[in-house]
């Protein structure tokens, strides 16, 4: 039988992972079992209708829908970033590679009220769209944008490291036996990046999900409109429907337990695939 | 032989790689990227900045003197004074429990220890409320004995904690997996204690990969908006951090004031994307991404 802990001579094994497995009940495990503990009280019935009534079916649509959308607008720019980050020389490059980040570093309010002001109708960008009859801001392209903005990071910098470990032999090989550099592209390089893509893809979809901070600015916030998941869990909660607000984020949770998931298969994929 | 080193030596022949392509294709694809960040990411930060200074510095200057916004900023620096030295405790031990001891279960521990990232920040803060509010027993029994968390600062600080969980730990642990546990070990068979092998040996092969954890784990919890807001119950002057009270300043129509308060959080953004990039080039982490 496997022993729980292998021999070693080094100390602080048992009060480490006492503070790590105590901090983390007390502060992660605890109080989100008692979201589905909360729920529990609840009869199906009420659950299934609270969960799949009108106004949450549109914001699960509107969710779902701008961040599928965002996440594929993410891949394909985060992979042209990466690739000019990563096979070309420039000048301003160090600067470009830090500015990926800042979706990281800036807090999503300051995010959300400074995408508001750049495509409301009077913003310096919203104010070429307004005449060709376009809305950004307030409809759900402004939601779009606002979650692209946050999800490109993780495309960046799920692919970045893959790109530069990439064996450029392959392509080498690939050129001097004739392909062209479409042929080589398709062929060689995007196969070795998919798994990375793919994780990023999913990466950037959790967190667009979720996202409440930068998007609710430029949201507007009309319900069946322009209203998200995480909005309703707040309106629900400042109406004081505990019982509505949990259902939903229940919901949710599951969504994200999911993507979790997915991500964990995609990142253990993308390692093999690294190891070969 | 001697003469061929006095030949002059022809200049190196430029090997364009046969992958590179050609110098268009270059410009288009570095053309679009930059467009691409200049107007997703850098148009934003010049509309914080602009935005803020719209009716000059004066009025700028009056917008960061508000007797909310000296609140707010006080608040966020407790919250966060709070918040960082307990992730960075527990960031320290977790790292050192799975990188040094092989244990059973120790792949579902780092799982479980990136859960925060997973969980949206609404159903963060809403987690604490479910458990302390008024409407759970707990929340009854503290009631009665006085004590308040949700709606008030205890609250705000594990919120904050919570969604700023992983950031210590995600820095050490693949960095303390790859330096393993030989050092550590020559260590202890030479006699030293626990705290000297820590102090001595372990945190100087980490204090770059620590710093940069705790930056980025302040930049967030400055920072935090959804998770701080659910359970904050924005009391003016009393639970309304830098981000919480640029939204009122904002639902309020006081655009000015309310960039201005956002330029600050914006200012660090950059500082810590700054400091971020200088310990980058001090250390090289085993996965750069976060």
């Amino acid at each position: 039988m496997r022993k729980f802990r292998e021999p070693s001579v080094l100390p602080g094994f048992g009060i480490t992972l006492g503070i790590t497995l105590s901090y983390l009940s007390l502060i992660v495990l605890l109080p989100l079992s008692g979201l589905f503990v909360s729920t529990a009280g609840v009869s199906f019935a009420e659950f299934w209708a609270t969960v799949t009534s009108p106004r949450v079916m549109s914001a699960y649509r509107i969710s779902f829908g701008a961040s599928f959308i965002a996440a594929f607008i993410n891949v394909f720019f985060g992979l042209i970033v990466t690739w000019v980050l990563v096979r070309y020389k420039f000048p301003g490059k160090r600067i470009m590679d830090a500015m990926v980040d800042l979706p990281f570093a800036l807090p999503t309010a300051v995010a959300g009220i400074a995408l508001t002001a750049l495509y409301a109708p009077q913003g310096w960008v919203g104010r070429y769209f307004e005449p060709l009859g376009i809305k950004i801001a307030f409809t759900p392209i402004g939601i779009t944008i606002a979650l692209i903005f946050i999800g490109l990071p993780f495309v960046v910098r799920t692919v970045q490291p893959v790109l530069e470990d990439m064996n450029r032999e392959y392509e080498e090989a690939a050129v001097s036996l004739g392909a062209t550099r479409w042929q080589t592209f398709c062929r060689v390089i995007l196969p070795e990046l998919t798994p990375a893509l793919m994780t990023g893809f999913a990466m950037a979809l959790a967190r667009a999900l979720g996202e409440y901070g930068s998007v609710i600015f430029i949201a507007g916030n009309m319900p069946g409109v322009s209203e998200i998941i995480p909005l309703i869990i707040i309106t629900k909660l400042e109406q004081y429907d505990y019982t509505g607000a949990t259902s939903i984020a229940v919901v949710m949770l599951l969504a994200s337990f999911l993507m979790l998931f997915a991500i964990n298969l995609l990142q253990s994929w993308s390692r093999r695939r690294r190891d070969e | 032989m001697n003469n061929m080193s006095s030949t002059p030596i022809a200049p190196p022949v430029k090997h364009r790689s046969p992958i590179a392509g050609p110098p268009w294709f270059r410009l288009v694809l570095i053309t679009t990227s930059v467009l691409f960040i200049g107007m997703l990411i850098g148009l934003p930060v010049a509309a914080v900045f602009t935005e803020a200074l719209r009716k000059g510095f004066d009025a700028y200057a009056d917008s960061l003197q508000g007797e909310y916004a000296v609140a707010a900023i006080e608040l966020t620096l407790i919250v966060a004074a709070i918040a960082v030295p307990f992730n960075l405790v527990f960031g320290i031990a977790a790292s050192w429990a799975i990188t040094k001891f092989e244990f059973a279960g120790k792949q579902l521990l780092i799982t479980l220890i990136d859960l925060p990232f997973s969980v949206s920040p609404v159903i963060s803060g809403l987690i604490y409320v479910l458990l302390f509010g008024a409407n759970s027993a707990l929340g009854e029994w503290l009631m009665a004995h006085d004590v308040q968390i949700v709606f008030a600062v205890p609250g705000l600080v594990i919120a904050t904690i919570f969604v700023t969980f992983p950031f210590v730990a995600r820095e050490l642990i693949p960095l303390m997996q790859e330096q393993g546990t030989e050092e550590e070990e020559a260590a202890i068979l030479l006699g030293a204690t626990g705290w000297q092998l820590f102090f001595r040996v372990t945190l100087p092969n980490i204090k770059w990969a620590l710093l940069y954890g705790v930056l980025l784990c302040n930049a967030r919890a400055m920072g935090e908006f959804g998770a701080v807001s659910v359970v904050s119950g924005h009391i003016k002057g009393e639970t309304n951090t830098i981000p919480l009270h640029v939204e009122i300043l904002y639902n309020e129509y006081n655009f000015v004031a309310a960039f201005a308060v956002a330029s600050i959080l914006t200012l660090l953004a950059l500082l810590t994307l700054l400091l971020k990039t200088l310990l980058e080039s001090k250390f090289s982490s085993p996965t750069r991404k976060h």
